[in-house]
């Protein structure tokens, strides 16, 4: 069935339809990662977005029911080069066709995905119609104008957990690396904004409780839990949204030793009073190269943001610890007063390279310590 | 720049090269090399190089300070290190040749005695990865595992290993290039021959016994990894092929395309932890996986710790240059440190990201060898490889396909039957060079995707992909050309049908096909390679062609040409081509005209995205290139340079209007059309031998009449001497017509007077259309009679005979360039036999001795030949004939035969060499020695040499044998022989033939008392006694001669090594340049 991609500016693709018949208005971006379309599509910080993926081949290896990131398929939409038909894997569930039907996801494919990745690299991130249902162009690029921005919308409520709950799951198996149990005996807080689940099982692994609590809940609730450490969560959507997120930060800094990835270090960055801004078209992809600014090594890392920090706008008591080698923009900071880090990457990978995952030990080793955190302690020399 | 050499205390570095051109190692250490001197220069380091191949780019002297052309030992190693004194040796961009002879230099205590260091690798990670106790041991204690295996170094243990791990089990002898020896064994017969043969060629005496996980998916991760301990994986390439099957054999996909996120990660930890316990410090490595379909266990296979043919693939495939970066990496860099050449803006710490698929299929030679079976398995056979780009597996595998030239216009389709469908299973199960279109006949014949993935082992998405394709060619079938829609022609150009196998389809033609293609604006668009998947702008313009929508080629509006470039390696088109092609770009650049060149083979310096101004990655057929001319409308094209690869396609580019530039086609076609050549000899009153062209054997045997016996017998338009022959007598005419009928049915059979005895001769000249200059005369040292490619050369003739006629050769080269009005470059053949020159063969344009002749001469041919054809003159660059005085250069060629132990290993017109060597000196004796040493055959100075020769040769043998007792060697020879030399007073040892009794002569070289063997064949087919004598030479590495000329040669190099201290001289030394 055939399917158009209509852009607010006017721009129209056309390829076939996958997933859902139907149409579907949101901001469209470009992730440069070749493996882990499932990870991806399940991932809620993608929610309000449609999402192209510049490998072309996609679906391959099917779907199945270990890699997801979250319980559903996140993504507003998928746009891929080409969509397979078998799955071929020993761990495939299901193909990604039937699955994207099933979760009501309107995708699209057989599309030049390399013109479309161009176009948003030049034009800068862009709001789009994908319709699979015999919308006209007019009416699709209408739809584009009118779709919400991310910007209007509260995401994060929409994929934060409605109460409390004990994760206790581990990375099980085909997860690989040692784990060193140093947490054990503690207890994490982390405030979901959308976490992914590599995220609470990579927490898990290295030995504390983890109590996963709403993203509204307030500092007193979360200090009621008697926590060791509070973990800030990746999300969806503009962190200056978030305004009571940001002030329930603000009032944990003192309190307890944080660590914080993506959404959460914009969130804590905010509640120290430093601006965010969005990016051109983002940094999504698995093979974005991070600079430790002390020891010089360099991190190849998973990357899902669209907004960043301002460097100029930092609170002089942060630290910028990891820049991006791609752009220079901020990575990490620590605070000098404070334990609490917080990195603007996914060292949980989910998809992509483990070179970060020694952060989680980091986090741990700071609960115990309890100072502030004089980086780095990572990534010891083989 | 100079501050990081500075800092290391580097100045000068010498760089290893991988020696000729051998199935295993090809011309991805040319790109290496070439990329690892550009890189050091850069830095400010002085580069010492050596390699022994003079066919090679790296081997220009304006790449390094000083080049060394010399054998790769030892010996000569030490020599030029204690002259030249270099601080530090980089020994990982030169194959395996280059790592084990820095192994061996360091252990034997020659580079702590000059003070060199090793850098980019140190020895103890070389020893891990080549030992697989400890690179064994080294996995392990990574918490990863291995097959399980057992070292065995007698039977005894081999059988107790076996006993253990049971059947079918893969056997490996340890150190031998390419998995030379191995072989799976799923009997006990198999087992104990592969077996014996492993311990025998391994050189150390062991075989390794490992469990088998044939049928396993086979994975292969390019790692770097730089001093602080930065890794990164430049691409993931997955074998098509399943285990089973050389890497080098299978076809190849990048990226892997069928692991989840999940499995692929772990394979990258585990490739980070390989590089880190086996302690690579810097540089590129590759390690190799495998991973069980059926529960994804995944085991390691292997590592290189250095640049590999892998690692050129990727390169390419990627748009990465690991060598570049690799050498980078050796002086002290940081990854971060260096920048991304094609963004620009980003650093070399990154991991690049593909948005399309690479496919990679290899090339084989089995024609040529026609003893052994076209199966394929753990020993690497095929001679080149093509790889294509597109935005989908299908497209880039039909690409891939019609890279290949060898008749297939994609994944069948194209009027080629090679499938034999009685055998159709049997065939599949079988790995073979074949096999992917017996895949595509079963999947056609509606075979289930599972049931062709449970014979072959391979991934069912490649079948299914596969599937698409022959579904599509089911629905093209039932249109004609005018009725086909144009969303399915659409469709099928997108899964990289050619118009060839559509034109085949639709009942039309080529051209027809092309034409309604393009009026419906189906055209292909090129996109750009750039290491990140469009996240940043690309500065280098890299292309490929696909069918999308939109195109990134950006044509400029400077002045223009295109170089053709060779294609894939074969037997006959090699890297000597490929030479000629870069410098063709080189010089371009240098009159200031853009260069734009288009190749398919990965492993060459021509298909790097700096060596031109423009790069497309393109096969070499009419459609691709008329495509690539519509975009960039070039001033010019360039066929001469490419060897028949774009030769072919002059004619039809002409006819669509493509200025072809340098000598016409229509000179081009006179000089290969005899009857046409022919008239031209007689004009020119230049004798050539009598001959005639036959299409029937009754119509062969009325020439023969005519002309005489002996006859060379060969089809026309083959390339290699493919099928061509030497006939004796009536009986061996009748079979020789057959087989040169069935080599190239569309064409005649050319038959020549063979001129037996004959001196034979190569000339290469440039010609502007008014002058002509020779640039060199070169004497064959082998008879007329064996394919000049097979034959050793010599700048400059050291016969007094051919001297005699060297200023006639030069008038006669001159008139005949004049009369085809060559502008650029020709080459000549002549053979001189009773006082008389014959002209044998013209080919005007680039030969495959143009490289050889520029590093003996020091005149850059390609170069000139180049800017002749852009209008320059001769005069004008004022080019003159080189001298060539007080040295010798000797071009040696190298033989395939160890990888195809059935076959006889005895010279003919049909050409089997893979690659050459140069041997220089300041003798002829020197020379050879050291061409012999660069070949791989160490020449005796004491023991026996057996002798036994053709009677025609017996009178030559005397003096020969002569000269061999004289220089201490003791004589054996079998009793006719033996007789023979004892009449002319000779102290000679008689032996038995195989056949008559023991011990007999294979037994005597067995025993290892036989050190040179002497065998010109008596005759055709040779006997079985011969045979076995040449089979067990070469097993035990005994040198082999199998020409008289070739054996006094040999003595002349035996003299010198007895006399003289070994002497090394750079190319710049030579040349005073």
């Amino acid at each position: 069935m055939e399917a158009i991609l209509a852009l607010e500016d006017g721009r129209v693709f056309r390829g076939s339809s996958l997933g859902k018949v139907g149409h579907v208005g949101a901001e469209v971006v470009f992730n440069t990662g070749m493996t882990g379309y499932q990870e991806i599509l399940t991932d809620p910080s993608y929610r309000g977005q449609i999402v192209t993926l510049t490998v072309p081949h996609v679906g391959n290896t099917g779907v199945n029911v270990a890699d997801p990131e979250s319980a559903k398929p996140q993504a507003s939409g998928l746009i891929v080069r080409s969509a397979s038909k078998v799955s071929s894997s020993w761990r495939s569930e299901g193909d990604l066709d039937s699955y994207l039907k099933r979760a009501g996801i309107v995708g699209m494919q057989e599309l030049d995905t390399r013109a479309l990745t161009r176009h948003l690299r030049t034009a800068g991130v862009l709001r789009g119609c994908v319709s699979s249902d015999g919308l006209s162009e007019a009416e699709a690029i209408e739809i584009a104008n009118s779709t919400a921005r991310l910007e209007e919308q509260d995401l994060v409520a929409e994929v934060s957990c409605a109460s409390p709950y004990e994760w206790e799951s581990p990375r099980g198996a085909l997860s690989g690396g040692p784990s060193e149990a140093l947490g054990r005996g503690k207890q994490v807080v982390a405030l979901d904004f959308g976490v992914k689940r590599n995220i609470l099982r990579l927490l898990v692994d290295a030995g504390p409780r983890v109590t996963v609590v709403p993203a509204h809940t307030r500092a007193h609730e979360v200090m009621a839990l008697a926590p060791d450490g509070v973990f800030l969560s990746n999300g969806p959507g503009d962190p200056a949204l978030c305004v009571q997120q940001i002030e329930t930060i603000r009032e944990l800094i003192p309190q307890v030793p944080i660590f914080g990835i993506c959404l959460g270090h914009q969130l804590t960055c905010l509640a120290l009073g430093a601006e965010t801004f969005k990016l051109k078209f983002g940094h999504r992809g698995i093979n974005h190269p991070v600079r430790d600014e002390s020891s010089r090594l360099v991190a190849i890392t998973s990357q899902n943001h669209g907004y960043a920090v301002r460097e100029e706008s930092l609170a002089p008591e942060l630290v910028v610890s990891q820049r991006s080698l791609y752009d220079d923009t901020v990575e990490g900071v620590t605070h000098r007063d404070y334990p609490l880090f917080t990195v603007q990457y996914h060292p949980e990978a989910a998809p992509g390279p483990h070179d970060a995952w020694d952060l989680f030990a980091t986090f741990m080793k700071m609960m115990e310590d309890r100072r502030p955190l004089v980086f780095p302690e990572r990534r010891q020399l083989a | 720049m100079e501050e990081m050499a500075d800092q290391q205390g580097l100045r000068k570095v010498l760089i290893i090269g991988s020696g000729p051109i051998v199935i295993g190692q090809a011309c991805e250490f040319d790109y290496s090399g070439t990329q690892a001197c550009k890189a050091l220069r850069e830095d400010g380091l002085e580069v010492v190089l050596v390699n022994s191949n003079p066919a090679t780019i790296m081997t220009d002297p304006d790449l390094a300070d000083r080049t060394y052309v010399e054998p790769l030992n030892r010996e000569v190693l030490t020599r030029i290190i204690e002259r030249e004194r270099p601080d530090a040796l980089l020994p990982t961009v030169g194959g395996q040749t280059a790592l084990n002879l820095a192994v061996e230099l360091d252990r034997d205590g020659v580079l702590e005695r000059f003070g060199v260091r090793m850098i980019g690798v140190q020895r103890q990670a070389v020893e891990i990865c080549e030992n697989r106790e400890l690179f064994r041991d080294a996995v392990e204690s990574v918490g990863l595992e291995m097959p399980r295996g057992l070292f065995a170094t007698t039977m005894d243990e081999a059988v107790r290993a076996r006993e253990e791990i049971g059947f079918p089990l893969v056997i490996r002898p340890s150190f031998t290039l390419g998995g030379i020896g191995g072989g799976i064994a799923w009997n006990l017969e198999e087992f104990e021959q592969i077996c014996t043969k492993g311990l025998d060629l391994s050189p150390i005496s062991q075989v390794l016994i490992e469990e088998s996980i044939v049928g396993w998916k086979e994975y292969e991760l390019e790692v770097m990894r730089d001093h602080a301990d930065n890794v990164v994986i430049i691409c993931s390439i997955e074998n098509f092929d399943a285990m089973g099957v050389h890497t080098g054999d299978s076809v190849t996909v990048a990226p892997a395309q069928t692991l989840t996120d999940r499995e692929y990660q772990l394979m990258r930890d585990a490739a980070q932890a390989i590089m880190r316990a086996v302690g690579v410090e810097t540089g590129g490595s590759n390690v190799q996986f495998a991973v069980n379909p059926a529960d994804g266990r995944l085991l390691v296979i292997e590592m290189n710790p250095r640049v590999s043919r892998s690692s050129a693939l990727a390169s390419k495939a990627t748009g990465f240059p690991i060598a570049r970066i690799a050498a980078k990496l050796a002086l002290g860099y940081t990854l971060d440190q260096i920048p991304n050449d094609i963004t620009r803006e980003t650093p070399a710490s990154f991991e690049p990201s593909l948005d399309y698929v690479v496919v990679k299929v290899p090339r084989w030679a089995f024609e040529k060898f026609p003893a052994t079976a076209p199966d394929l398995g753990t020993q690497m056979r095929s001679v080149g490889e093509s790889m294509a780009i597109g935005r989908t597996f299908c497209e880039a595998l039909q690409k891939a396909l019609r890279s290949l030239e060898t008749g297939r216009y994609g994944l069948g389709g194209d009027g080629t039957k090679v499938v034999d469908s009685r055998r159709l299973t049997e065939r599949l199960a079988t790995p073979n060079w074949q096999r992917i279109f017996y895949i595509k006949h079963a999947l056609l014949e509606g075979m289930s995707v599972s049931r062709v993935a449970s014979l072959t082992g391979v991934d069912p998405w490649f079948l299914s992909q596969m599937e698409e394709i022959v579904t599509v060619e089911g629905r093209l079938r039932a249109f004609s050309l005018e009725e086909l829609p144009r969303h399915l022609l659409r469709r099928a150009k997108r899964l990289g049908f050619s118009d060839r196998q559509l034109a085949i389809y639709l009942g039309s033609d080529e051209a027809a096909v092309r034409g309604h293609r393009e009026s419906l604006g189906i055209r292909p668009v090129f996109k750009r390679v750039d290491t990140c998947a469009a996240e940043f702008e690309a500065h280098t313009p890299y292309l490929y062609s696909t069918y999308e929508e939109e195109c990134e080629a950006d044509p400029t509006s400077r002045k223009k040409v295109i170089v053709l470039g060779s294609g894939p390696n074969r037997i006959g088109q090699g890297i000597e081509f490929d030479y000629c092609c870069c410098h063709a770009s080189f010089a371009l650049r240098g009159e200031g005209v853009e260069s734009i060149m288009v190749n398919c083979n990965p492993e060459t310096v021509s298909t790097d995205y700096d060596t031109s101004d423009r790069l497309y990655f393109e096969p070499l057929t009419l459609e691709d290139v008329l495509a690539i001319v519509d975009r960039e409308q070039p001033d010019g094209v360039i066929v001469q340079f490419g060897g028949q690869t774009p030769l072919k396609l002059a004619l039809a580019l002409k006819e669509a209007g493509v200025p072809i530039l340098g000598t016409s086609p229509d000179s081009i076609d006179l000089a290969e059309d005899r009857q046409r050549f022919g008239a031209l000899l007689k004009e020119l009153e230049i004798a050539a031998p009598e001959w005639g062209t036959a299409r029937s054997l009754e119509e062969a045997q009325v020439i023969a009449e005519r002309v005489g016996y002996p006859l060379l017998v060969r089809p026309s338009y083959v390339l290699g001497g493919r099928a061509m022959f030497v006939c004796w007598d009536e009986s061996s005419l009748e079979e020789m017509m057959q087989k040169a009928v069935a080599a190239s049915p569309e064409h005649p059979v050319l038959l020549d007077r063979f001129l037996e005895d004959a001196y034979e001769l190569d000339v290469d000249a440039l010609c502007d259309g008014e002058d002509v200059v020779v640039c060199a005369i070169m004497q064959h040292i082998e008879e007329a009679g064996i394919h000049s490619g097979d034959s050793a050369c010599v700048i400059p003739p050291y016969h007094e005979e051919v001297r005699r006629h060297e200023s006639a050769i030069r008038e006669m080269t001159t008139r005949l360039a004049l009369a085809l009005d060559v502008h650029g470059l020709v080459n000549i053949q002549y053979a001189i036999k009773g006082g008389t020159v014959y002209v044998i063969e013209v080919n005007p344009r680039a030969s495959r001795t143009v490289p050889f002749v520029a590093k003996a001469t020091g005149l850059s041919l390609a170069r000139v030949a180049t800017q002749i054809m852009l209008g320059r003159s001769l005069a004008e660059l004022g080019i003159s004939e080189p001298k060539i005085e007080g040295a010798v250069f000797i071009k040696e060629p190298v033989l395939p035969w160890a990888r195809f132990p059935g076959e006889d290993p005895i010279l003919g017109p049909e050409m089997k060499s893979t690659g050459e060597v140069m041997g220089v000196g300041a003798s002829f004796g020197e020379a050879f020695l050291k061409a012999q040493w660069g070949a791989g055959q160490d020449l005796p100075l004491g023991g026996g040499a057996f002798l036994s020769v053709h009677d025609r040769d017996k009178a030559a043998l005397a003096k020969v044998a002569a000269d061999l007792a004289e220089l201490g060697l003791g004589l054996v020879a079998t009793a006719g022989t033996a007789k023979y030399l004892r009449e002319s007073g000779l102290d000679v040892e008689a032996v038995f033939k195989v056949n008559e009794g023991r011990p007999n002569v294979v037994d005597r070289m067995i025993s290892g008392e036989i050190q040179l063997v002497i065998n010109t064949p008596l005759g055709a087919p040779s006997f079985y006694d011969e045979r076995a004598i040449r089979a067990a030479a070469l097993q035990r590495h005994i040198p082999l001669i199998t020409t008289l000329s070739g054996a006094a040669s040999a003595v002349e190099a035996i003299r010198n090594r007895r006399g003289n201290h070994l002497e090394v001289r750079s190319l710049q030394e030579y040349h005073g340049s």
